[in-house]
């Protein structure tokens, strides 16, 4: 053999030692603290802010109470047996709306984005249905439905699906053409395009489309469960509409945070699974 | 003498392009990018196709690899499998060296998963990647990710592997490295290889013969034949002085479109 393999083999060992990162030991704890202590800070922030409105006596106290009172009312909330099953419920709703919504969301997106025709049709009606203001669809809905389960879950699928729609069809709009003629060159047509390049492509923007799917629909459920409350069926909504008519405002106030920590919940869910398929793809800055 | 089934068959070329012309889009505001381009590769003959940035080299290639038909004329390639490969790696961000491989042993038709494992182990082996296969794309350099895209091209178990300057975006080491073990993987396998460059010293580095292209339309110019014994090294007196020439020839080329 004229080139000598060996030496070759050696050189191309050594360039690619030097072209690799060397691993840096990662502090576990030091790296959660640097993401905790932020949100820590403006928990704080948040809270102060609001014992010194209260303080300020802007508004009475039974109007207005203070972070401590409202704290208590939690604690109070979470003791109960009925707390829980209104929590029940209204996730419930939630995920029976959203997984609708998905499957709805991504039929219509995958159908949007290959077929040519349907596209010129319907794109533009999908933006526009997103831009709509779930709770217009709510007289629609009870006319339709009744106040019924169904209302709520018709007004959630329709604020939900448009955006899971549109991330699917983004995504496949933005492959990148040499991803798609890499895939050609390796005899990928059709179907299985389809299946190996264009959809592991355009995930990210399927995940996007998934997480504002959920705000929408989440949005939606609470402006549903204000409006169509149905007897024997307590939900967070609910009991939001009789704190208010109760002129019960620690117990609303606890409501509200209730509602703000699911929602804080599911979201930080979606960034993790997001940031696995960023760092995964090398799509991160700090990668 | 007679000619035997044999010698037919050596005869013929592995890739035949015969009056290719391609235009894109029509009528008046039609780009001509190749006009009646004719060359013969021969089997395991390695061809360098030379010419300035726009003559129509990625054309040509995409036509062969069976991307896009010729507007006029015929291609042949006896039914032999094409590989192409591109200045950046594509490789699929999502999944790993390993799989990158191993996707294009599944779409080739290999339907064993241990069968795809061990053949993309020993593709990459011969790239002298074998500690990459867990590796993610963003995490190797570009001449290991290079690498990775020619194992990805050679498990197509192409008899032809068609190279749009490849090794265009590295760095003159890596590149005069990756040289070495092309022409080695080259000469071990039988590859015939069709390597456009618009770099002539690699061309006259690499090829057994260098064809240069003129520009709007894209024209066969000229074809050098290499002589220089291999291995040759691109810093070479011989290297050089070929390289000379074909500039020379290239840069008259190009004056013409001054005027
Ligand atoms: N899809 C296309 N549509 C229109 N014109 C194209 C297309 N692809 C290439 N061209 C034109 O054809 C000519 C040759 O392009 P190309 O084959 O990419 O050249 P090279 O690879 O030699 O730089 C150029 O003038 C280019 O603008
Ligand atoms: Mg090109």
């Amino acid at each position: 053999m004229a080139i000598d393999s060996r030496l070759l083999e050696e050189e191309l060992a050594g360039l690619d030692a030097l072209d690799l990162e060397e691993d840096k030991p990662v502090d576990r704890l030091a790296k959660v603290w640097s993401a905790l202590w932020p949100k820590l800070a403006a928990v704080f922030l948040a809270v102060a802010a609001w014992q010194l409105t209260v303080w300020s006596h802007w508004r009475p106290e039974y109007v207005l109470p203070s972070p401590v009172r409202v704290l208590g009312q939690l604690g109070n909330l979470l003791g109960e047996g009925e707390f829980y099953r209104a929590i029940a419920i209204t996730l419930r709703r939630a995920l029976t709306g959203y997984a609708l919504a998905v499957l709805v969301g991504t039929l219509v997106g995958a159908s949007v984005a290959r077929v040519r025709p349907l596209r010129t049709a319907v794109g533009s009606l999908i933006t526009g249905l997103q831009t709509m203001p779930s709770i217009a669809w709510f007289p629609l809905a009870i006319l339709l439905f009744q106040l019924s389960e169904s209302a709520i879950l018709f007004v959630v699928v329709l604020g939900a699906a448009p955006s899971i729609a549109n991330g699917l069809i983004a995504g496949v709009d933005h492959v990148p053409p040499l991803l798609l003629r890499a895939g050609r060159v390796l005899g990928a047509s059709g179907l299985r395009l389809y299946r190996h390049v264009i959809l592991p492509a355009s995930l990210p923007s399927f995940v996007a489309g998934l997480k504002q799917g959920w705000a929408f629909a989440w949005r939606s459920l609470m402006a549903g469960e204000l409006l169509v409350i149905l007897a024997n069926r307590p939900s967070i909504g609910a009991r939001l509409q009789f704190a208010r008519e109760l002129s019960d405002a620690p117990a609303l106030l606890a409501l509200m945070i209730v509602v703000l920590l699911i929602g804080i919940v599911v979201d930080g869910v979606f960034n993790q699974v997001d940031g696995h398929i960023r760092r995964r793809r090398g799509l991160t800055a700090g990668a | 003498m007679t000619l035997t089934v044999e010698d037919l068959v050596s005869v013929a070329p592995a890739v035949g392009i015969n009056a290719v012309s391609k235009a894109y889009g029509r009528g008046p505001d039609a780009v001509r990018a190749l006009d009646r381009v004719s060359l013969d590769v021969r089997a395991g003959e390695f061809v360098c196709l030379v010419g300035a940035s726009g003559c129509g080299k990625t054309t040509l290639l995409n036509l062969v690899a069976g991307l896009d038909s010729p507007t006029l004329g015929t291609i042949d390639t006896g039914g032999r499998r094409t590989g192409l490969m591109f200045q950046e790696a594509a490789l699929f961000p999502w999944l790993t060296a390993g799989a990158n491989v191993e996707l294009a042993l599944e779409l080739r038709g290999v339907r064993s998963r241990t069968e795809r494992r061990e053949q993309a182990a020993e593709l990459l082996e011969r790239v002298h990647l074998r500690g990459a296969a867990d590796q993610r794309p963003h995490e190797l350099s570009g001449g290991m990710r290079q690498r990775v895209a020619l194992a990805r091209a050679l498990a197509q178990d192409a008899e032809v592997l068609l190279m749009d300057e490849p090794f265009g975006a590295l760095d003159a080491m890596t590149r005069d490295l990756l040289h070495d073990e092309l022409e080695r993987l080259w000469s071990t396998t039988g590859l015939t290889v069709v390597f456009v460059t618009h770099n002539v010293r690699e061309a006259a580095r690499l090829g057994d013969r260098i064809v240069l292209l003129t520009s709007r339309p894209g024209r066969v110019a000229a074809s050098y034949d290499v002589d220089i014994p291999r291995p040759r090294r691109i810093e070479s007196r011989e290297v050089a002085a070929l390289a000379a020439d074909v500039t020379d020839r290239l840069r008259s080329e190009v004056r013409r479109h001054g005027h």
